[in-house]
């Protein structure tokens, strides 16, 4: 049994519910992500970052793909399967995100406006350990009831 | 500010040569100064555009190719802004010209590029975003020039037959530019039998990476008018533009646009004040612009700076182009010289190429590719981390 550990620690948590790990401006009540490379509102000249969770669901803004492997320090699959990566708004934060999208899905499955919520995907792996990282997943019929 | 004059303006032929930069840079410079009649101990102050893949000699461009021309005592300066670095050097000529430092400056940018796509240096950095984009998303430029296009799509109807129509027309004008790499004239076909590398965009559609050089000679315009220069091309103003906080729209090398929780984002988008600066500082509006070069990555990239430099309204930028507005010819024509499409990125060399490119326009000296009558041009760029580039030049 592999053990799973974040790609890198500190943007994301890892439960069946993960959630983002953002910033958020305690003067301003902007947000940022990462928590510690958001740009400041220069409005409010004297603020300061505090951790917290983001949203966990969004909409999709919009949507693409690698059809070539990307470079290094991507580490690809080999063989490698097209990643299909998305830019999603997250409503109370007002922020677009990108993130993969989770195996199984297309360009042709997805679609501007589309609900998704935040997951824990399998980056790449090593014959120790999986490397995790944030990834989207399009809701289902019923979860978008449930949310609603 | 005051107007400072284009002297002479040269390049080397963009290609994957697999040589020195500094080779490219030197022979851009010669041919520059030739153009000029300028001699290299009549300049007095060299700003390069660095660049980070050769090396500490590319972090100091503009020394060394001081010292490849030959060490005299010239004052240098370096500057990387990214894509925009020829942009910055320009200007920081410009100022030691305004400033009565320097009579002659010369600016040069040269690049020896790697295959595939531009990459990060090596190492671990997870306070990096542009290390993080690539490591934690696998997100290369093309999928932001991807994510772009999909949107143009849903907001104007864009299609994909658009994208390969910017490829074609800007094609055509390559076909007469011996500096450019790729002066094959490709068809609608040719476009669609390219595979897709981030949908909707595929192959022929996103600009490869090349080495190359440009240069360009300036000076003041009583220096000019010294040498018996009366009516020269003049660069009228420079934009440098950062974005204004809240920048709602994703771009590389982000993980995530500026919230806009706190402010509402600005009535004018980061692209749109580029133009907006120099239309300001040069007193002329997007009406009078006869010619444009504009930052081409990706084909679609093309459509959105006609909106962004105010060439038509949004959602009109297809019209423009499928009703031969920007072919050449046409009422704006833009990248007469076949753009990045046909040249390729040599990241501290393509705003000098613009310039050099736009000078010809204005000049007449465009050979085939010109723009009949053009006396106002415009250029446009951006470097990631939120430099944006323009610069206005007249006759």
């Amino acid at each position: 049994m592999k053990i799973e550990i974040p790609a890198v620690e500190g943007f994301f948590t890892v439960e069946e519910e993960a959630h983002l790990i953002g910033g958020r401006f305690k003067k301003s009540g902007s947000y940022c992500f990462p928590k510690d490379l958001g740009g400041s509102d220069p409005n409010f000249p004297e603020d300061e970052v505090e951790e917290v969770l983001l949203s966990r669901f969004g909409k999709i803004w919009s949507y693409t793909n690698s059809v070539y492997p990307p470079p290094p320090p991507f580490i690809a699959a080999d063989p490698y399967e097209p990643i299909v990566i998305a830019a999603v708004e997250l409503e109370e934060e007002k922020i677009v995100i990108i993130g993969q999208v989770v195996n199984g899905y297309r360009v042709e499955d997805l679609s501007i406006g589309m609900s998704v919520e935040v997951k824990v995907g399998t980056l790449y792996e090593d014959s120790e350990n999986r490397y995790l990282t944030w990834m989207w997943k399009p809701l289902l019929e019923e979860q978008k009831q449930d949310k609603s | 500010m005051e107007d400072i004059a284009i002297l002479g303006a040269g390049m080397h032929p963009w290609g994957k040569w697999g040589r020195n930069f500094v080779e490219y840079g030197t022979v851009a410079a010669k041919k520059a100064l030739d153009d000029a009649r300028v001699e290299w101990s009549e300049v007095g102050f060299i700003s390069g555009a660095i660049t980070v893949r050769c090396g500490y000699p590319g972090y100091v461009a503009g020394s060394t190719m001081a010292r490849a021309l030959g060490f005299n005592g010239t004052q240098v300066a370096s500057s990387y802004a990214a894509c925009a670095s020829g942009a910055t050097a320009l200007s920081v000529a410009r100022g030691q010209i305004l400033s009565g430092a320097c009579d002659v400056a010369l600016v040069v940018g040269a690049d020896t590029t790697p295959d595939g796509f531009l990459a990060p240096n090596a190492g671990t950095r997870t306070d990096d975003t542009d290390w993080l984009r690539f490591h934690m998303v696998g997100a290369t430029n093309p999928v932001y020039f991807g994510l772009h296009a999909r949107r143009r799509m849903e907001l104007y109807g864009a299609t994909q037959e658009d994208f390969a129509l910017v490829k074609v027309k800007n094609s055509k004008h390559a076909v007469f530019n011996q500096n450019a790499r790729f002066n094959k004239e490709y068809a609608l076909e040719d476009v669609y039998n390219s595979p897709v590398v981030s949908d909707p965009l595929r192959l022929l559609e996103i600009c490869t990476t090349s080495d190359g050089g440009a240069a360009v000679v300036v000076s003041s315009l009583d220096y000019a008018k010294s040498i018996g220069v009366s009516d020269p091309v003049r660069i009228s103003a420079i934009a440098l533009n950062t974005p204004t906080y809240p920048d709602p729209l994703i771009d590389l090398p982000y993980l995530a646009t500026d919230s806009s929780a706190s402010t509402l984002p600005s009535e004018t988008g980061f692209k749109e004040s580029i133009g907006k600066y120099v239309y300001e500082e040069a007193g002329v509006g997007p009406e009078d612009v006869d010619v444009a070069e504009v930052y081409d990555l990706a084909s679609s990239m093309e459509l959105d700076w006609y909106e962004q430099l105010g060439f038509c309204q949004p959602g009109e930028a297809e019209t423009l182009l499928r009703d031969g507005s920007t072919s050449i010819g046409g009422r704006i024509p833009v990248n007469p010289s076949g753009g990045l499409g046909a040249f390729g990125e040599a990241v501290p060399a393509q705003a000098i190429a613009q310039v050099c490119e736009v000078n010809w326009q204005l000049s007449q000296r465009a050979g085939n590719r010109q723009v009949e009558g053009a006396r106002i041009g415009i250029t446009a760029n951006q470097g990631l981390f939120g430099h944006g580039s323009s610069v206005l030049l007249r006759r």
